[in-house]
Parts: C-alpha cells; structure tokens; sequence
C-alpha cells in the first residue's frame, strides 16, 4: 500500500555544503535525486526511512568533465546526459550502452549515475561498466571528501562503505582502452530489468564484471586471470560458472544466469577484437 | 508553492513529498493524467517536466517549484497527435494515451519508426495497439512538418 506522505520529512538544501551541513547536524537522511528508486518504494509502502534530504536542484553536482585523460562525471548527471554525451560516447561507450538501456526515456531523464550506485541493486545496469571501468566514488562529507575504489564500495547485498553523513559528489573514470563491450540480457530491451548484465573490457589484462549473478555487482578474478594466461574460452567458461554465485528469483534461475553469462563470456571473446594500447 | 501549469502561473498547497501524480490529478482537477503502474514501468502518469517526459508517479512536488508543467489538457484537444491518435485509432481503451501523446510531444521533427518505437517503449498499451500508435505518431509529426 502506498505510504502516507503527511508523516515524510523533506529538507531541500540550496548547496552541497549545507546539504552536508544537514547530513552531519539533521541526520540520518536519505539523500534523494531523481526519485526512481526511492518513489518505487513510497509507492509500494516499503520506505525504510521517513526523513529526506532532496539534492535534485543542486547544479554542482551536475555535468561531465575531462579529467586526468579519463573522465569526471558529476553525481547527478542522468541516463539520459550520460547516452548523449560526446565524450561518455568517445571515451567510454559501454556506459552510454548502459544508460541507454535503464527503463525507458522518462526513467533516463530522471535517474542518475550515483543513484544507481548508492541504490546498490545487484541488478543495476551501469554498476558492470564502473567495476570493469576500475571508477573511483568520489565521497564528500562536512569533513572532507575521500575516493573510494567502486570495486571497493559495496560490502554486500545493498551495502555500503558510505557513511551517513556522506554523499556521492562524484563517479570517476580513469582512461579504458577501446575494446568495450556491453550486453544486458532481460525479457524486453527496455523497462526489463536484467536477468544478466555484463561489461567486458579486452586488452592484455581482461576484464569482465556480472550483474545479477551474485550479491553485488562482481568482478570476476578468477575468470580475468584464465584468459590473460591464454586459456581457451571453454576453459575460462567452466572458470565463470564456478566463480558466480547466482540464485533462483522472480526475474530468472541460477541455472539460466549460470549458463547466460557463460554464453556471454564466448560470445564477447570471439566478436572482440584484440588491441593493444598505443 | 508556484509553478507554471500548461503555460499559465500556478499556486499548490500540497506537501512536498506528495506525488506530482496527485497533485495534477486531485489538487488541480487534471484527470488527463492516467495512474497504471506506480512504479514508473508503465508511462500512463507521464507528463512534461522542463520540456521532459518524466513519471509523475515518481516526481515529488517539491522538485517542481517554479519548473514548466505540461500535461496532456495543456495541449488543448486539437493538437495533430491527437487528432492522429483519434482519426488512426491509436487509442483503444485509452488509459495509455495520454501518457504515449507526452512522450510522443519530445520526438525530434520528422523522427522514423526506429525513433518512435524506442522513444515510446517506457510506454506501454495493453490492449497492445502499438502499430496503431506509431502510425498515429508519424502520421501527426510529418503533418506537423509539413505545415
């Protein structure tokens, strides 16, 4: 049932330091952007929190930046930005893939790149590209700010190493080289939430990552260190199907992931080309 | 609070948390607005937020202050979409319309079928009159093109 909203608490900051100011002195609040995830949830009556402090019309946290030859890409920055911008395309085209495919065009709009990160479903469709990205969270409180590696940041199934008074300033991308690939399997190519969702990158030290396959968001070590040593894809195959922890739940089985994701892997080895960095 | 409501200065007394959904449908009288889903998979709530298709069962209304509304009364009634959607029987049992006519409101000029599908497919019909709908969306845009 939907939740009353009388009993909500709602602050809306007008900058990022009283935003933390009120973190610190007014907390806990669940810090609130877009909404996608958190209205789902006001209108099912699962809420977890009555207080919210309402970050939408801070315009620091908006927009892309070149950084360090990689980018920088501000918290707030939606789907939608992130699929249109020239240099998410030119730099790291996996994440535009990515946005494209989260819900449809009202959703693109409104949700954005660290809420998808602090919503921490192992399901989201950025969260692959971040960890084969090697991105830094960029975390900000009254006390300062810290970088925190995202292959890092979740400690399980929807947590966190953010503190309370904490918010996501920032998602860092350090450069990628070229060969990236992007593949979310679900019902239908947009709405669906994945069933799988897998980012890879090829280069002398591959890299893949897997939604939907275990608590969080994964890198697959195991599977990375196979293929960089040369072995076949059927052997680094029987390597991912060991390593992912999938389970049985509305959206698909353990069985289907386990076997998807196998798929995926090959399907990638052989459509990605080989290059080195120049 | 003050906004602007389909192009006309507007003042709402409603909590900031409250669903702009809501506020349309029972705090301005805008029954257009359509409740499907309450999850933001549907499109049946979508209005124009700054130009935007959005779901207004996800927007709180503190996050429209002094922002454009357009919702699908906004548009009058005679707007080529919806003189398409009624003429091409692109409304079946019509809770999807005004919702597929809004986002249908963002399309660039002249867009191909390519276009309309995957700018349309947050929205969906279930009396599945989809190829009715695209007929109506690119019928009405390359009207309005060629006017």
């Amino acid at each position: 049932m939907r939740t009353a909203v009388s009993a909500l608490d709602l602050r809306k900051p007008s900058s990022v330091d009283e935003a933390l100011a009120m973190l610190r002195d007014d907390g806990p609040r669940v810090p609130m952007a877009g909404c996608t995830d958190v209205y789902v949830s006001l209108n099912f009556g699962t809420l977890t929190s009555a207080r919210f402090l309402d970050i939408w019309g801070l315009s620091e946290l908006r927009g892309i930046e070149e950084a360090d030859g990689g980018l920088r890409i501000g918290a707030l920055t939606t789907h939608a930005e992130l699929w249109r911008s020239p240099l998410v395309l030119s730099r790291l085209p996996i994440l535009a893939a990515a946005c494209r495919e989260v819900g449809g065009i009202q959703i693109q709009n409104r949700g954005t790149l660290a809420g998808n990160v602090a919503n921490g479903s192992p399901a989201g469709d950025t969260l692959p590209v971040l960890a084969v990205a090697d991105a830094v969270v960029v975390l900000r409180s009254a006390d300062g700010e810290r970088r925190v590696p995202f292959n890092g940041f979740y400690t399980g199934y929807r947590a966190t190493v953010m503190r309370p008074d904490e918010l996501i300033v920032a998602i860092e991308i350090p450069p990628v080289p070229d060969a990236q690939w992007f593949r979310k399997v679900g019902t239908r190519a947009a709405q669906a939430i994945s069933k799988v969702v897998m980012a890879a990158v090829r280069s002398e030290t591959p890299r893949v990552a897997l939604g939907s396959v275990a608590a969080t968001v994964v890198r697959l070590p195991q599977t990375e260190a196979a293929l960089a040593a040369g072995a076949g894809i059927e052997e680094a195959q029987r390597v991912l199907m060991e390593e992912v922890t999938p389970i049985d739940d509305i959206r698909s089985t353990a069985d289907y992931r386990r076997r998807v994701c196998a798929n995926l892997l090959a399907r990638w080895w052989d459509s990605s080309p080989m290059k080195l960095a120049s | 609070m003050r906004f602007t409501l389909n192009g006309a200065p507007a003042e709402v007394d409603a909590h900031p948390m409250a669903r702009l959904l809501d506020v349309l449908r029972e705090q301005c009288g805008l029954t257009g607005t359509k409740e499907g889903c309450g999850e933001g998979e549907c499109g049946a709530c979508t209005v124009l937020v700054a130009g935007e298709a959005v779901c207004s069962c996800l927007v709180p209304f503190a996050q429209v202050e002094d922002s454009e509304v357009v919702t699908i009364e906004g548009l009058g009634g005679e707007h080529p979409l919806q003189r398409a959607f009624a003429a091409l029987g692109g409304a079946q049992c019509g809770i999807c319309t005004p919702g597929m006519i809004m986002t249908a409101m963002t399309l660039g000029p002249e867009p191909g079928i390519d276009e309309v599908r995957t700018k349309l497919a947050g929205n969906l019909c279930r009396c599945t009159g989809y190829e009715a709908i695209y007929r109506a969306v690119l019928d009405a845009t390359r009207a309005e093109a060629a006017a």
